[in-house]
């Protein structure tokens, strides 16, 4: 199989990527949001929606061009509250493209997967492009899926804690089992646990606390870009098997010289 | 009085344009609810606020 960059495209409602890198903005300068972007990348940056305050900077003023904008419903703890966030984003983005997220829950910020199944359905009725976080469980991606979700985001652990694929058996099921992108959101802390995600077959890793909490935010989204592309390349070159007991010679048994 | 962003302003009688002149407002990077439904950009200067109004102006900010 030849996979070169131009043909691996990750496919979300009939848009088009090279990357497999969503990069969120929230936590760090909107001075380093253009080198974060560059250094990884990314073509898909997302954003919350808030009041507006009077002594506020644009951040729109720091976006690179052509990348797109993935607003999401963050603060919404009801279907009904992401819907008009949803709306309002539209309004603001002038894209179909949402970040579905309710999250009822104060303490460990989990989504709410019901009310998300609810608030999919009514927004890809109007044409949202559909990208619903949720907690990974095959039953709900495919009632979203059915509902019209576009991808599914399953969470890797609590967002902003930088723990890693604590849900990692249950994205797998996700992995095998669902036909639309699966987009692994909140919780991977490190390139390496990106890479992990990618080469069990995710399609794309959402990453922001990781970066944010770094020391060199650019040069920390650089290293998730490297580790989600050799990720990626390990899924599609097909991982080689493990033994569980005993050892396997990879030089020649025969010939040694005495 | 007009309730702007959960804040009571005295603006009844003014447009919403006006009004996100007076507040700064970033016009590239906002949109506008009026008692629950969105405000298309293009009225902003047609329409007028009255008592007892609630306005939301929300903007694109940084998040995950």
């Amino acid at each position: 199989m030849t996979n070169t960059e131009e043909t691996d495209l990750l496919t979300i409602g009939g848009h088009t990527f090279t990357s497999r890198f969503i990069l969120g903005s929230g936590k760090y300068s909107y001075d380093l949001i253009d080198a974060a972007v560059k250094h990884a990348k990314a073509q898909i940056i997302t954003m919350a929606l808030r009041r507006t305050t009077s002594d506020q900077e644009n951040i729109l003023n720091y976006i690179p061009k052509g990348v797109t904008i993935l607003p999401n419903t963050s603060g919404s703890t009801t279907a009904d509250e992401a819907i008009r966030t949803a709306h309002l984003a539209r309004e603001l983005s002038g894209s179909d493209f949402i970040k579905l997220e309710v999250v009822p829950d104060k303490k460990y910020l989990l989504p709410d997967n019901a009310e998300t199944v609810k608030a999919t359905e009514v927004l890809a009725k109007e044409g949202f492009i559909v990208m619903p976080y949720i907690l990974p469980d095959l039953n709900t991606a495919r009632e979203l899926v059915n509902a019209g979700a576009a991808t599914v985001m399953p969470l890797a652990a609590p967002i902003g804690t930088n723990k890693g694929l604590a849900t990692k058996e249950l994205i797998q099921i996700l992995i095998d089992e669902i036909d639309v992108p699966v987009i692994v959101d909140a919780g991977i802390g490190r390139p390496s646990q990106a890479a992990e995600a990618m080469e069990m077959g995710a399609d794309a890793i959402m990453a922001n606390t990781s970066m944010a909490t770094a020391k060199n935010i650019p040069l920390m989204a650089e290293a998730f870009k490297l580790g989600i592309e050799a990720g990626r390349k390990a899924y599609l070159a097909g991982p080689g098997r493990v033994i569980e007991h005993g050892a396997v010679a990879s030089s020649p048994l025969t010939g040694v010289s005495k | 009085m007009v309730t702007v962003n959960g804040e009571e302003v005295a603006v009844a009688g003014t447009s919403i344009a006006t009004l996100l002149t007076q507040r700064n407002a970033p016009v590239s990077n906002l949109a506008v609810e009026l008692n629950g439904k969105i405000v298309p950009r293009s009225d902003f200067a047609n329409v007028l606020l009255k008592e007892n109004d609630k306005v939301e102006i929300i903007s694109f900010v940084g998040g995950g």
